[in-house]
């Protein structure tokens, strides 16, 4: 850390002359940081980077429906390919470029192992319609990736289709609404307590739900009188994180629980948080109908700039009945796929949430991570994001202001904006100023019950090192905000590729896609 | 445990900073009586190699596409991937970041995803294209729902010929969300008369082309009834590289295009991670599901990306949403774009054609077998043969024989009673000895 020239200590005497301000370059490059313009300012229409035999010609059976018209796609050698995209890779900050603490993301280390084990042939390289009798090693993954995240959950059914953690919150509370159906009741309220994550009440909305909202009380946690209040014959279920998005263990989800059952309602749990309780405690015992799992948090599938996730559901006895096609069926040792609605015994299942059986790309990946980590490991994993978590509250808690600080953290740590009270400094500016830092900057703005929120979620993958300096960092910027040097915060970030983008300009004039430029006046004119 | 870098001494430091003594107790507010005293029923952790072992042995238990002569497609195509694709999304820089929340420092993703809703557009001919969808079947019932935000009425009409699968996942949302979904009876010899269908309450007809059977399709006809019932047209295809060599739906008069874009730049991975396209007209962007990147300037004047128009989204708009997605297919995305970007308009056109030349070998073999006939009249890389018995037992007896003959139409629709129909595809990695071993094959068995 540099902290020369920031004026906290009296600079050391120069033994060279000051050093003059860096001078513009001319392709506006700086060294490393490398510019790069779009792929439609660099390719060209008649250039390709992929040599094919020649087509014979003569064929044709399109009866008619070819192509009348070019399409303006442009092409890359592999050299100017390879070089476009390498350059765009290092404008991106990744998990493996350092701390990357966006709470309610678990941004934990992918393993590469787990990369490589998705690429064998006998996983990437199989169609999904091949004869069940070729691809039971596929199947049986399946099943084995099934069995753990039952044993984890000790629920009694589990959906492996849905494609990412919204996709899985579809298929629960269809599950719900399914089973309402075939009990002939028309429930049409499902509560959604204010810091949950907008996935939940979108996702109620979807299918047909009025969403209404439980206050959080004090201390964070939602209080089983609101929810007891809420309920009512009109009340089809609750939707809960657990632990909540302000990373605290919702203490009395088992008095919620039974709250929720006793009216006919069912409980959905957002497992989005899953990352903290693994091996502490399953969720079936707190009373969760349905919860879906994302693959690409919990259990460390890379998250590739916003997906491919997975999002399988785990279901109570009450709502298995009604999971989604397709699903695994063993019989004498031989695996096969009930693909069709009431394949499975059930005429009230739900049927098909997407073509095929799911995202076996990041079974695989998943797999491999329990595997590794094994029952001991993972119980290890979350004992360690949750230290991790608390240790960095602990460590700021005298300059940043921690709210619900009463509670143990679990995996994330919450803090709002009352210490950045009179600075001028807002979330967004530290979230800025920590790019400057080298750092992801936290989750801002949200869960939405604190003013000015910034969750932190370290994981278990980071060293104590590395905490204590991320820790260092934010208390020297905590510091600087409260002694008045705005120009760390406002003007940031100074060192990333870009300052800061005009989102409102974005927004107000759409521009969507690469258009030609108009042509130049002709210079003859 | 490789992947967890504290030791004993660190933890014990933590846990005295925090002021507490034990990890357990960061723990008390699970109830007592509910946490785990013994550790879950599972295996203790495992060295590298010993995972690998363990999965290698169930990998090795599948008949993998490229050990054998291969013809399936219906929804998932096989294609040669350079290898420059699979290497740049490897990069750690896409691999392991998040969806570009923080523009100053996700400039990577945020510049492609404008590239790939550039390309999409241009691809199917449309203006405007969102940053992914986690698959071509989910995308089309997005695309209904959005239909029915767009005409403010409930009743979507399926072509027959759509994918069962893709059918089923539109009924399956619609169900639920107390919408009306009308599907027509499949016609494997394509000439469906879909105008028929239409009418004052229908939202949008949703049409695959070439259909799941392979017949091309001439959506002008069906895009000027629609229109002219107040309806919208949603143009569906699962073989991205079939925009190639045909008219795309953007030509035509669609309103909404969807598709599977898998077969550019992603591997077959028994049905997923895949990557749906979706495009549509400017004057419904704002009804649009899924992510935007747009351009905008940083504060120095200079040129960059930002996810947009996010008031459409849930984060944003919670309830009042025009989807509840929230991760899609970020990285499938970009190797769709490396893909694309390496072939350009000229390599995509040839691969197109290559394809087809293919499969209108294939198609003049397999229908020279005594029994078997050719369905279509028109088709890209798939066709559909019939055969004098039921397909699902022929697939079966080629497998054992080393052949991965194809798709059942049964296996898709078992309820449809057409048991001898098997679809079939070929791509620029089937060979002439594949060709002529599949046909020298059936012929056996028949």
């Amino acid at each position: 850390m540099n902290r020369e020239g920031r004026g906290a200590t009296a600079p050391a005497p120069l033994s060279t002359p000051a050093p003059t301000p860096a001078p513009e370059t001319f392709t506006g490059n700086r060294a490393l940081d490398l510019e790069e313009g779009l792929l439609f300012e660099v390719g060209r229409p008649e250039v390709s980077g992929v040599d094919l035999p020649a087509p014979k010609g003569g064929a044709d059976r399109l009866g008619g429906h070819g192509r009348t018209a070019a399409l303006g796609l442009p092409g890359l050698s592999e050299p100017e390919a390879m070089r476009h995209y390498v350059r765009l890779s290092r404008m991106n900050y990744g998990i493996d470029s350092g701390l990357f603490p966006l709470g309610s993301c678990t941004m934990k280390h992918n393993p590469r192992l787990n990369e490589k084990m998705a690429r064998l042939p006998g996983f990437a390289d199989i169609h999904p319609l091949q004869p069940v009798s070729t691809v039971q090693g596929a199947l049986a993954l399946m099943a084995e990736l099934s069995r753990y995240l039952l044993a984890l959950t000790g629920m009694a059914a589990v959906a492996l289709p849905p494609k990412a953690g919204a996709h899985g919150e579809l298929t629960g509370m269809m599950a719900i609404k399914a089973a309402h159906m075939a009990a002939g009741s028309s429930r049409h309220v499902v509560l959604v307590p204010e810091s949950a994550h907008g996935t939940n009440p979108a996702t109620a909305a979807l299918i047909g739900y009025e969403v209404r909202a439980i206050p959080a009380r004090a201390d964070g946690t939602v209080d089983p009188e609101a929810v007891r209040a809420a309920l009512s014959p009109e009340v089809a279920a609750l939707m809960l994180t657990n632990p909540n998005t302000c990373g605290l263990f919702e203490r009395d989800v088992v008095e919620i629980a039974a709250a929720v059952h006793a009216a006919g309602a069912y409980f959905y749990c957002d497992g989005a948080n899953f990352n903290a309780i693994l091996g502490k405690v399953k969720v079936a015992d707190l009373g969760v109908d349905a919860m879906h799992i994302n693959l690409h948090k919990t259990f460390s599938t890379p998250h590739g700039g916003g997906g491919p996730g997975a999002g399988p559901v785990v279901l109570s006895q009450a709502l298995a009945p009604f999971a989604p096609v397709p699903a695994l069926v063993e019989t004498d040792g031989t695996l096969t796929l009930a693909e069709e609605r009431g394949d499975t015994g059930a005429e009230q299942a739900l049927g098909r949430m997407s073509a095929f059986h799911g995202q076996m790309g990041m079974f695989v990946r998943a797999l491999a991570w329990m595997l590794s980590h094994g029952a001991d490991g993972m119980r290890q994993a979350s004992e360690d994001a949750v230290l991790a978590a608390n240790y960095v509250r602990a460590s700021l808690m005298d300059l940043l202001s921690a709210p619900f600080a009463e509670r143990p953290a679990m995996h994330e740590a919450l803090f709002d904006d009352t210490w950045l009270a009179g600075t001028g400094i807002s979330t967004l500016d530290v979230a800025k100023a920590l790019i400057d830092e080298g750092y992801h900057p936290m989750t801002v703005y949200f869960p939405l019950v604190v003013h000015g929120a910034m969750l932190i979620e370290p994981t278990e993958s980071e060293s104590k090192a590395s905490l204590d300096l991320f820790i260092a960092a934010l208390r020297d910027l905590a510091m600087a905000a409260k002694a008045g040097d705005t120009e760390r915060f406002l003007g940031a970030p100074h060192y990333a590729p870009r300052r800061r983008l005009d989102e409102t300009r974005a927004a107000r004039a759409p521009v969507l896609r690469w258009t030609a430029p108009e042509p130049l006046p002709d210079a003859a004119e | 445990m490789r992947y967890l870098p504290l030791t004993a001494e660190d933890r014990a430091e933590m846990l005295a900073r925090i002021g507490v003594p034990t990890v357990d107790d960061l723990f008390v507010d699970i109830p007592a009586d509910k946490r785990m005293s013994a550790l879950p029923d599972l295996p203790p952790a495992k060295g590298e190699l010993e995972v690998e072992r363990q999965l290698a042995r169930l990998a090795g238990r599948n008949m993998t596409a490229g050990s054998v002569p291969f013809f399936l497609g219906a929804g998932a195509y096989r294609h040669h991937v350079p290898a420059t694709v699979d290497h740049l999304i490897q990069r750690s820089e896409f691999l392991t970041s998040y969806t570009p929340y923080q523009p100053e420092i996700a400039q990577g993703t945020l510049q492609y995803l404008f590239e790939f809703q550039t390309q999409v557009a241009a691809l199917t001919a449309m203006e405007v294209a969102n940053a992914s969808m986690y698959d071509g079947s989910t995308a089309a019932a997005e695309a209904v729902l959005m239909a029915h935000r767009v005409t403010r009425r409930r009743k979507a009409v399926l072509a027959g010929n759509l994918n069962p699968q893709y059918r089923a996942t539109i009924e399956t949302v619609s169900r639920y969300a107390d919408d009306m979904v009308t599907a027509l009876p499949a016609r494997p010899e394509g000439g469906e008369d879909l105008i028929a269908g239409i009418d004052k309450d229908t939202s949008c007809i949703v049409v695959q082309s070439p259909d799941v059977f392979g017949n091309l399709v001439d959506l002008k006809p069906i895009a000027e009834a629609a229109h002219a019932a107040g309806a919208l047209l949603v143009a569906v295809f699962t073989e991205a590289v079939a925009l190639g060599l045909v008219e795309p739906p953007g030509a035509q008069g669609a309103d909404i295009v969807v598709g599977e874009g898998q077969s550019i730049g992603n591997a077959l991975n028994f049905g997923g991670p895949y990557v749906g396209l979706f495009a549509t007209r400017q004057k419904y962007v704002r009804q649009m599901p899924g992510r935007l990147a747009g351009e905008t300037v940083d504060a120095e004047g200079r040129r960059g990306f930002v996810l947009t128009l996010s008031t459409r989204e849930q984060h944003i708009r919670r309830e009042k949403a025009t989807s509840n997605i929230c991760t899609n297919s970020g990285l499938c995305a970009l190797a769709f774009t490396i893909h694309m970007s390496l072939l350009g308009e000229q390599g995509l056109t040839k691969l197109a054609r290559l394809n087809h030349e293919a499969a209108c070998d294939l198609a003049e073999q397999l229908a020279a077998v005594p029994g078997v006939s050719l369905v279509n009249t028109s088709f890209f890389n798939e066709f559909t043969v019939r055969l004098p018995r039921p397909a699902v037992d022929v697939v079966e007896e080629l497998a054992r024989k080393g052949i991965l003959a194809g798709v059942p139409y049964a296996r898709l629709a078992p309820a449809a009673g057409l048991d001898n129909l098997l679809l079939v595809a070929a791509t620029e990695v089937t060979t002439a000895e594949d060709r002529a071993a599949f046909a020298a094959a059936l012929k056996e068995v028949l």
